[in-house]
C-alpha cells in the first residue's frame, strides 16, 4: 500500500496542480521578495513529494524480497526486465486503460444527459438532486461492499434475487462478468461527481443565449449540440482531468470485490503493484512498478493537459 | 412589409396580471419604442412578441395573420438582447450565419447574407474572431448582424444599449437610426432611457403597470402629455408640479391660483373641470423663466451651469421646488430671491385624477 502511495501521491500532486494552472485565470507577473514568503510550503510539498520517490526509484534497483532477506543487494534493471517480461503486466496496463477508458464514458455521457435533465424544472427536483448526488458521498470500499454483496450476489443478492423471481438464472456478476461489474461499481460512484459539476456549468448557461438560439430557429436537439455541450466543453474537461487522477489508482472497489481476479481479469497497475509488494513481498519489483505507474500517468497527463488545456485557456 | 396588430393582448403569472389588455398598431417600416419605468411590463411584452413568453389572452397579428401559437423561429422576427447573447464558442462569421445554417440555407448564400450584414455594420475586418475577443460595441453591432442576416419582418430590440458606456449608447443610438433608415424596416425597441425613446422612435408607447398611458410621437408627448405619468416620465429635468386651485373659467382657457396667491391662466379646455377643483400645474423647465415681473417668487437653491444651459433650482414661496432652464450661461447665485414668468403656451394642467386638460394651442409639430 505504501509503495503504490508513492508513485500515486507523485501524480496526484502534478495532476492536481496542472488542473489548477490550467483553470485559474492569467498568471500575474510575480513581485520580486516573494520567494521568501512561499518558500516554506514549497520546500514541505517539495519534501513531501521528493523523498517517496527517491525512495521509490532506489528500492526498484534493489534485490528487496522480504521473505528472502539474504539475496538483497544492488539489482540493475532486473527488477524492469523481470517486470515487463510478465505478461501480467501488461495484463494490467491494459485493464488500467480499460477501466479508465470505460468509467470515463460512461460518467461524461450520462453525467451530461442528466445535468441537462435535472436542469429542468420538475417536481421534487431538489431531492431527486441530493439523491443522485449521493453516491459521491459513500466510501469506496462501502459501497463496493453494497454492490458484491447487497446488490450482484447471486444468492443474496437484488439483481439475483430479481432474476429468480422471473424465472431466470441469477447471473454470478464477478465470476462472469467481472471487468464489466467493477466498472458498473466505479461509474456509480463517480457518475455523481461528473453530474455534479456538470449541473452547475449548465446552470451557469446564459438564458438569453439559450432564447436567442430558440429565436434563430433551433429546437432542444440543436440546442443541446450547439449551444449546451460546446458551453459544456470546459467542465467537461475538468471532470475527464480529475476522474482520470483517481481512476488510474482504483484499489479499493478491486480488493474488496474481486481481488483483481479471477485470474488477472480485474487486475490493474495499481493492484498489480499491491500484490507483489504484500502478497509476494517483492519490494524491488513493487517499486520499478511503482516507477512505471508514475511514467504512466505522466503520459497520460501529457497527452491530456495537452488537449484540454487549450480550451481552458479561452 | 410587415404590420404588427395586438388586440387586447394579456400576460398573466397565476392571479398576477402584468400586462393588462393592451391594444397596439404598430405600421410598416415604423420605429416604435416602448418605454416606462422598471417593471412596467416593456421588457415582457416584447417576449410575447418574439414568442418567447406564452401569451395568456388577446390577440398577436403579424402582417395580417395570428400568430399567438407559432414558434418564436417562424414568426419572422429577429430579436436583439440586452446581454447581445452571443454563442461565445463560435466567430463572428458563425454567430451570424447559425440562423441561416440551422434552416439549411446552401452554404454560398449564407457567405453572402453574411459578407452583406457585415459590410453594412462595417464588421468586416472581425468576420473571424470570436466575441470574447470583441469590445462591448463591437458585440453589440455582432448581435444586429445576426438579426439582419435573418431578414426579419420585423426587429425587436431590448434594452441593447444599455450595456454601453454614455459616448458609444450615443453613437449606436446614431447607427441604429442609420440602420433603420438603410434596413426600410419595421423596429419595435424596449429601454428605459426616454433620450432612446426620444431621438430614435417614429411612435412611443409609454407603459406602466402593464398599461398603455399614451401612444404618440415623441413631441406630442413632450409637448401634449396625456397625463401626470407621461408628463413627468418624459423630459429631462423632469416636468415642474405645482398644486393649485380653478379660480376663473373662459372660452380661452382658465386661471390657476397657486398657495402662494399666484396666479397662472393657461389656454386649455375646460369642459371637465368647474371653479375651485383642485388641479396641477405642469410646468417645463424651459416654460418657466426668470422675469421681474413674473407671477412666482421664490430663492434660489442651486445653479447647474452646463455651458449652452443653465438650470436654476428654485424653492417657490409655499408653492414647492422647481426647476427653471434658461438657453445660455447666466449669472443667477443660489440664495438670491428671484422672480419666474411663465410661458402659457408651453404649460398643462392636470385635473383631480391626474388626467390632461387638451390644450388650445396645439405645437406646431404635433399634428
Amino acid at each position: 500500500m505504501t509503495l503504490r502511495g508513492h508513485g500515486a501521491l507523485f501524480w496526484r500532486v502534478a495532476a492536481i496542480s496542472v488542473v489548477v494552472e490550467f483553470t485559474k485565470p492569467k498568471r500575474q507577473a510575480r513581485k520580486p521578495g516573494t520567494l521568501i514568503l512561499v518558500a516554506p510550503s514549497v520546500a514541505v510539498l517539495l519534501l513531501w513529494m521528493i523523498v517517496p520517490l527517491v525512495m521509490t526509484l532506489w528500492f526498484s534497483f534493489q534485490y528487496y524480497n522480504l521473505l528472502n532477506p539474504a539475496g538483497a543487494g544492488f539489482a540493475g534493471i532486473d527488477n524492469y526486465r523481470f517486470l515487463i517480461t510478465d505478461p501480467d503486466f501488461w495484463a494490467s496496463l491494459g485493464n488500467t486503460l480499460i477501466l479508465l477508458g470505460s468509467v470515463l464514458a460512461i460518467t461524461v455521457v450520462f453525467g451530461t444527459l442528466l445535468a441537462v435533465l435535472y436542469d429542468q424544472p420538475f417536481p421534487g427536483r431538489n431531492i431527486a438532486r441530493l439523491l443522485v448526488v449521493a453516491p459521491f458521498f459513500v466510501m469506496p470500499t462501502v459501497s463496493a461492499l453494497i454492490w458484491k454483496n447487497l446488490m450482484m450476489h447471486p444468492i443474496y443478492g437484488v439483481l439475483g434475487f430479481l432474476a429468480r423471481s422471473v424465472g431466470l438464472e441469477p447471473v454470478d456478476w464477478f465470476a462472469e462478468y467481472p471487468m464489466a461489474s467493477v466498472i458498473l461499481i466505479l461509474s456509480w460512484e463517480w457518475l455523481p461527481f461528473a453530474l455534479l459539476i456538470l449541473l452547475t456549468a449548465v446552470q451557469s448557461l446564459d438564458h438569453e443565449q439559450r432564447e436567442a438560439a430558440r429565436m434563430d430557429g433551433a429546437g432542444p436537439i440543436a440546442q443541446f449540440f450547439h449551444i449546451t455541450l460546446p458551453h459544456l466543453g470546459r467542465a467537461i474537461s475538468v471532470v475527464v482531468m480529475i476522474e482520470t487522477i483517481f481512476l488510474l489508482t482504483v484499489f479499493a472497489e478491486i480488493f474488496v470485490t474481486t481481488s483483481g481476479g479471477p485470474g488477472n481479469a480485474t487486475t490493474n497497475l495499481a493492484f498489480l503493484i499491491y500484490a507483489r509488494a504484500l502478497i509476494q513481498f517483492d519490494v524491488g519489483g513493487a517499486s520499478a512498478g511503482g516507477v512505471i505507474a508514475i511514467l504512466l500517468a505522466n503520459i497520460v497527463a501529457f497527452f491530456l493537459v495537452r488537449t484540454i488545456a487549450r480550451r481552458l485557456e479561452v | 412589409m410587415a404590420t404588427l396588430t395586438l388586440r387586447e393582448i394579456q400576460k398573466s403569472y397565476g392571479s398576477l396580471s402584468v400586462i393588462k389588455n393592451i391594444d397596439l398598431e404598430v405600421a410598416d417600416r415604423e420605429f416604435v419604442v416602448f418605454v416606462g419605468p422598471s417593471g412596467c411590463g416593456k421588457s415582457t411584452l416584447l417576449r410575447m412578441i418574439a414568442g418567447l413568453e406564452e401569451i395568456s389572452g388577446g390577440d398577436l397579428i403579424i402582417d395580417g395573420q395570428r400568430m399567438n401559437d407559432i414558434g418564436p423561429a417562424d414568426r419572422g422576427l429577429a430579436m436583439v438582447f440586452q446581454s447581445y447573447a452571443l454563442y461565445p464558442h463560435m466567430t463572428v462569421r458563425q454567430n451570424m450565419g447559425f440562423a441561416l445554417r440551422l434552416a439549411r440555407v446552401p452554404k454560398a448564400e449564407r457567405e453572402k447574407k453574411v459578407a452583406e450584414a457585415a459590410r453594412i455594420l462595417q464588421l468586416e475586418p472581425y468576420l473571424d474572431r470570436k466575441p470574447g475577443q470583441m469590445s462591448g460595441g463591437q458585440r453589440q453591432r455582432v448581435a444586429i448582424g445576426r438579426a439582419i442576416v435573418r431578414n426579419p419582418k420585423i426587429f425587436l430590440f431590448d434594452e441593447p444599449l444599455s450595456n454601453l458606456d454614455a459616448a458609444l449608447r450615443g453613437q449606436m443610438r446614431i447607427e441604429l437610426a442609420r440602420l433603420h433608415e438603410e434596413l426600410n424596416a419595421t423596429m419595435i425597441y424596449v429601454t428605459h432611457d426616454q433620450v432612446e425613446a426620444m431621438t430614435m422612435a417614429d411612435k412611443i408607447v409609454v407603459l406602466q403597470a402593464g398599461v398603455i398611458e399614451q401612444v404618440g410621437t415623441p413631441l406630442q408627448l413632450y409637448h401634449h402629455p396625456a397625463n401626470l405619468f407621461v408628463a413627468g416620465f418624459i423630459g429631462s429635468p423632469r416636468m415642474n408640479f405645482l398644486k393649485g386651485r380653478v379660480t376663473g373659467l373662459d372660452g380661452t382657457g382658465l386661471s390657476v391660483d397657486l398657495p402662494s396667491g399666484a396666479r397662472v391662466a393657461l389656454p386649455v379646455e375646460t369642459a371637465t373641470v368647474g371653479t375651485g377643483d383642485a388641479v396641477t400645474l405642469g410646468l417645463r423647465p424651459e416654460a418657466l423663466r426668470l422675469d421681474p415681473q413674473g407671477p412666482l417668487g421664490g430663492t434660489v437653491r442651486l445653479v447647474e451651469r452646463l455651458g449652452g444651459l443653465t438650470l436654476i433650482h428654485v424653492d417657490l414661496d409655499r408653492d414647492g421646488p422647481v426647476i427653471v432652464q434658461i438657453e445660455g450661461s447666466d449669472g443667477t447665485a443660489p440664495h438670491q430671491s428671484v422672480r419666474l414668468g411663465v410661458d402659457p403656451a408651453a404649460g398643462q394642467v392636470f385635473d383631480g385624477t391626474g388626467k390632461a386638460l387638451p390644450h388650445l394651442v396645439r405645437h406646431p409639430l404635433t399634428h
